[in-house]
């Protein structure tokens, strides 16, 4: 059974990363590789179950922590188009700022 | 009791591979950034529990169901924030929704929703 | 007694991690999970918000329960949608107002939507949040405030 649980969660990596090539704009392909990060991660499991080692499962939990680490500082990035920007923030036509005590 | 409880993990981690399945093809057939976010939400939530849950089943009572409990809840915690932040800055970065009624947009409060509202 | 609880939970998960229990082991385990809870007072984020264990038994017993039934029908709705040959969606963006009186609560609130397959909470506002919906129903069924009610219920422990 987790033979065909871990084929049919390829079939599915296949089709997300074919949309994170096909992704139009970036947060497409952002999209489509956070979700191919948390696919990996079942399928870590699933795969730490056929071969009867449950290590994998260590490795499914970090690499599910750096999945959503990565996707937040990815989008930061493309938000502010600048990993120096000061993080100004448009709201409603209202310039606020994040810095100080806000 | 043992064959009923194979069965029962065989059947949730079936169902969560197609639902995972299911998702991934929404990822590939919906129209829009915003609508394809739904159908990844579907493998982070239903998929994922679903799989875990099955996997739990099939290990019985030790570390290793501690482990999948701490990845559900990892997931549990971390999923909607990543969405969030996705559907947040791409609105930031002027990236648009498709709308079904093209007059709603949401920019300003429709009517039909401001009317429900003061219903309550 | 926050900070207690803090320490429990980390240690317990140290031993998960770790599964094997020698003396070093568990000599090291309690240190960095003291480590941490010591660097976690000073940052003082070990209070009502970051750690809102009040509210556990709560969680625990009725809302997540109810969350769970939520996203698994909604996450039926979604892949029948998903396998219809023609896709029959109707994007809708809508603003629904949040009766929470607490940041927990909004968060919650704002969690629970975006958890829930079919409804994405785009922006949080102080007292609304904007809310995309893969279907005009879903957006109806949110707009009914079953959800908020059940959170604001829910926060005012």
């Amino acid at each position: 059974m987790f033979e065909i649980a871990s084929v049919s969660l390829l079939l599915a990596l296949t089709l997300i990363i074919a949309r994170a090539i096909l992704g139009p704009s970036v947060f497409d392909r952002t999209q489509a590789v956070n979700t191919a990060g948390t696919v990996a991660m079942l399928l870590l499991a699933v795969v730490g179950f056929l071969t009867g080692r449950p290590d994998f499962l260590d490795i499914a939990i970090i690499y599910g922590l750096l999945n959503v680490i990565g996707t937040i500082a990815v989008l930061k990035f493309f938000r502010h188009g600048d990993l120096g920007d000061p993080g100004y923030e448009y709201e409603d036509g209202k310039q606020t700022t994040n810095r100080g005590s806000s | 009791m043992t064959d009923a409880l194979d069965l029962g993990s065989w059947i949730l981690i079936i169902a969560g591979s197609i639902l995972c399945m299911i998702g991934a093809l929404g990822l590939l057939r919906m129209p829009d950034l915003f609508t394809r976010m739904h159908a990844a939400s579907l493998v982070d939530t239903l998929g994922a529990a679903l799989l875990l849950l099955g996997m739990t089943l099939q290990a019985g009572f030790t570390l290793v169901t501690a482990k999948l409990l701490v990845i559900g809840l990892l997931l549990f915690f971390t999923s909607p924030t990543a969405t969030h932040a996705l559907a947040r800055a791409a609105r930031a970065r002027g990236v648009e929704p498709l709308l079904a009624d093209q007059s709603a947009t949401g920019r300003a409060p429709s009517k039909r929703v401001e009317g429900k509202q003061e219903q309550q | 007694m926050r900070l207690v609880s803090t320490f429990l939970i980390l240690f317990a998960f140290w031993l998960v991690l770790s599964g094997h229990y020698t003396a070093f082991l568990m000599t090291a385990g309690t240190l960095c999970a003291l480590g941490v809870v010591l660097f976690a007072r000073r940052m003082d984020v070990v209070d009502h918000e970051g750690h809102p264990i009040h509210l556990a038994p709560r969680a625990l017993l009725f809302y997540w329960p109810w969350l769970l039934k939520e996203i698994a029908v909604s996450a039926m709705q979604v892949s029948k949608i998903i396998l219809h040959p023609r896709l029959p969606i109707s994007p809708t963006l809508i603003r629904v107002r949040t009766t929470q009186r607490t940041d927990v609560g909004r968060t919650t609130f704002a969690n629970s939507i975006t958890l829930t397959p079919g409804t994405i909470s785009v922006e949080v506002a102080e007292d609304e949040i904007l809310v995309h919906a893969l279907t005009r129903n879903g957006a109806d069924s949110l707009a009914d405030g079953e959800m908020d009610r059940r959170v604001t219920r829910f926060e005012s422990a």
